[in-house]
């Protein structure tokens, strides 16, 4: 079993730790602690069972902290999804923030949008009750790594009854040259009571190697809060990437996430959704298209502590050739969440008589007056639904097109902000009409 | 000399070695409107199926001249793009399908086929306004994925609705009426009244004489078991409502 340590890294390690509060060195030893116990996890893992990291082993798990200018340009950025949508950008190059590729937009009073690192330096108070205290450190193996090792990333603060209009894109570029290369970007969104807010993370690559994102997001949507956050993961075809998000509901806050897995290798997104007031509401949506060998995880675990709360989990996959899509949701209604109203829903359609769905609903009701539902279906195109479009004059072709851009419709339709929805719908279909395995009756 | 819009010759055809169609003889002039009765599972929606173009079934013998083609060799969205439509018995939920987004692709496949420009968004949205209030069906369907929560009446509204849109030449109506309150069914037969032309025809298939009374046809035909057993004017609907179709089928001829 392989062993990190901080001191391996005598150099760098003090260098990120240089202007570090002790708060935070403490919890970096703590994750690499909780990573050194945990260790990678196995196909025998229950909660893994379906996805084996065990390439992800050969990274290089504790990255240099002094990687060599990035050289990325502007132009380079433009040909990623979202470069056009108004609102602030920050870029963050293998986990490095790229000051001079972001921009700030004018912004509400209070709002401050800025790297992590910035912000541990000057606002150490804003930062300090939540990051690290919302995604399990001690709980998640990768977790624990990221937090011993993040770099950067970005920190995210809208006061009590601000509103954020525009998105806020958090953008994510890998150039790594060689094989192994990790980055451990690490977030934190705090919204505070009666606040709205819109961010988009993505993910994207100009590398042709096999690197290693391990992100981790943080949310904390207060009271009343409004938030809306969306990720697009379109990595490399040969990369790996395991990315956590940890959201925290408050009273009547209303928090709608979307994962949009399109690249990697392997992809495992964890959501952690912890519904902690009365009369909430939260969704998490998801749509996975996977080719070639690719395999995308989706785990999460929606965590219903107080009355009266509603959340709905919609995750549809398409999945072609020999790829993979795996779906665990697990619903935690505690004593004390009555009148909980929990739906679950994961849909795949199978493209190749090669892909494989799995998908693992886990429901644990300790409440007596609840609604609990879930569903999953798996399944090629309703040949009914076909025939109906093509005794419509529609072309068997453009009828399966119509199906499948429909069943990918029924997620993105979900995502709240007109201007992403757009371009993600645009970006999909495109992904969608280079699939030959649509047309073609499987 | 008038010009039959589709010829019916012999048809037999037979499901998973089941034979099903016996020998179907039928010819319909234009501006006619035939119907089409018998007991369940005597073969009337097997023979809209097949008509439609539905994969399954074997045909085993005969012919269908439609337009003066060859029917049974056309693909279902040809047979449609030369004119024929299949009101569905059962009409599909297809989520995610916006209503408006997929009558305009069916619009435009038509007009394509008769070498016509396709109608953009806004132009479109205006023709399918008017054609709405035919069928007194509420505005927002249009805006609603493709019969995805309607109710049964509706979803049969709406295929009447999409036969105003696309203007067949021959429409076959497959038990458009079981299921329909007494209003429903006058909005429905009102509407295939008025898209009745002289050169266009109509075939209704139905196992309740009710809707007869509101779409009165040319002719009569008593399908049993896989054959047309008995073919009359409109008052052999009203003779079959008497006696039953035990009566009909064994009475002596």
């Amino acid at each position: 079993m392989m062993e990190l340590s901080l001191n391996d890294k005598k150099k760098e390690s003090s260098e990120i730790n240089a202007d570090e509060p002790a708060w935070l060195s403490l919890s970096r030893k703590l994750g690499l602690v909780c990573f050194n116990e945990f260790g990678l996890p196995t196909l025998q893992d229950e909660d893994w069972r379906f996805t084996n990291v065990a390439p992800i082993a050969k990274m290089t798990l504790a990255p240099d902290s002094k990687p060599a200018h990035h050289g990325v340009t502007e132009k380079e950025l433009s040909q990623f999804p979202f470069s056009t949508i108004a609102g602030s950008q920050l870029v963050f190059v293998n986990g490095q923030f790229a000051p001079e590729l972001s921009s700030v937009a004018q912004l509400p009073e209070g709002v401050k949008v800025m790297s992590l690192t910035d912000a541990l330096a000057t606002e150490p108070a804003l930062v300090e009750p939540h990051l690290s205290r919302l995604a399990g450190t001690d709980t998640n193996t990768f977790t624990a790594l990221n937090t011993a090792f993040f770099q950067d990333g970005a920190f995210i603060y809208v006061p009590e009854g601000q509103a954020v209009e525009e998105p806020i894109h958090l953008r994510f570029v890998s150039t790594a040259k060689d094989d192994g290369a990790t980055a451990h970007p690490r977030n934190l969104i705090v919204a505070e009571s009666d606040s709205e807010v819109t961010v988009i993370e993505s993910y994207v690559s100009l590398s042709d190697a096999t690197y290693f994102t391990n992100s981790v997001t943080e949310i904390s949507a207060g009271d009343n809060a409004v938030v809306e956050h969306l990720k697009l993961q379109d990595e490399n075809q040969q990369a790996f990437h395991i990315g956590t998000l940890a959201v925290h509901c408050g009273r009547t806050s209303n928090v709608i996430t979307h994962s949009i897995a399109l690249g990697a290798k392997l992809s495992r997104t964890n959501i952690y959704a912890t519904l902690a007031g009365e009369g909430l509401e939260c969704t998490l949506n998801g749509l996975y298209l996977t080719r070639a060998e690719q395999l995308a995880d989706h785990y999460m675990i929606v965590d219903h502590a107080k009355p009266h709360g509603e959340s709905h989990e919609y995750f549809n996959g398409i999945l072609a050739d020999k790829s993979k899509g795996v779906f665990h949701g697990r619903i935690l209604v505690r004593p004390d969440a009555q009148k909980t109203d929990a739906k679950q829903t994961n849909k795949n359609l199978l493209l190749s008589d090669d892909a494989t769905a799995n998908t693992k609903p886990q429901l644990e009701i300790y409440a007596d007056d609840v609604k609990c539902t879930h569903g999953a279906t798996l399944g090629q195109l309703n040949e009914e639904s076909i025939f109906y479009l093509r005794a419509r004059c529609i072309p068997i072709e453009k009828a399966r097109r119509m199906l499948v851009q429909a069943f990918a419709g029924e997620i993105i339709d979900r995502v709240r902000c007109s201007a992403v929805r757009e371009e993600l719908d645009q970006l999909v279909w495109d992904r969608l009409e280079q699939n030959q395995q649509i047309t073609v009756n499987s | 000399m008038k010009q039959p819009i589709i010829t019916i010759n012999n048809l037999s055809a037979d499901v998973e070695g089941r034979q099903i169609l016996k020998g179907i003889n039928l010819t319909i002039y234009a501006g006619e409107t035939h119907a089409i009765m018998g007991p369940n599972g005597s073969g009337k929606s097997t023979l809209a199926a097949i008509l439609a173009g539905r994969e399954g079934y074997n045909i085993t013998s005969g012919e269908v001249i439609y337009g003066g083609q060859d029917l049974l060799e056309l693909d279902p969205e040809e047979r449609a793009c030369e004119g024929l439509f299949l009101a569905f018995q059962y009409p599909v939920e297809i989520p995610g399908v916006n209503s408006t987004y997929f009558l305009r692709a069916a619009y435009n496949e038509i007009r394509k086929h008769r070498g016509l420009p396709e109608l953009d968004a806004m132009e479109f949205l205006v023709f399918v306004k008017e054609k709405v209030k035919l069928l007194d069906l509420p505005e927002d369907l249009l805006k609603r994925p493709v019969n995805y929560g309607f109710s049964g009446g509706e979803k049969k509204r709406n295929e009447i609705f999409q036969m105003a849109v696309l203007e067949p030449k021959f429409a076959i109506l497959d038990e458009t009426d079981s299921g329909l309150d007494i209003d429903a069914l006058k909005i429905v037969s009102n509407g295939v009244n008025t898209l009745k032309r002289p050169d266009n025809a109509q075939l209704v298939i139905t196992h309740y004489q009710r809707l007869l009374n509101f779409i009165v046809p040319d002719f009569v035909h008593v399908l049993n078991d896989g054959r047309i057993v008995k073919s009359g004017g409109k008052e052999l609907a009203l003779e079959l409502e008497e006696t039953g179709y035990e009566g009909m089928i064994h009475a002596p001829a």
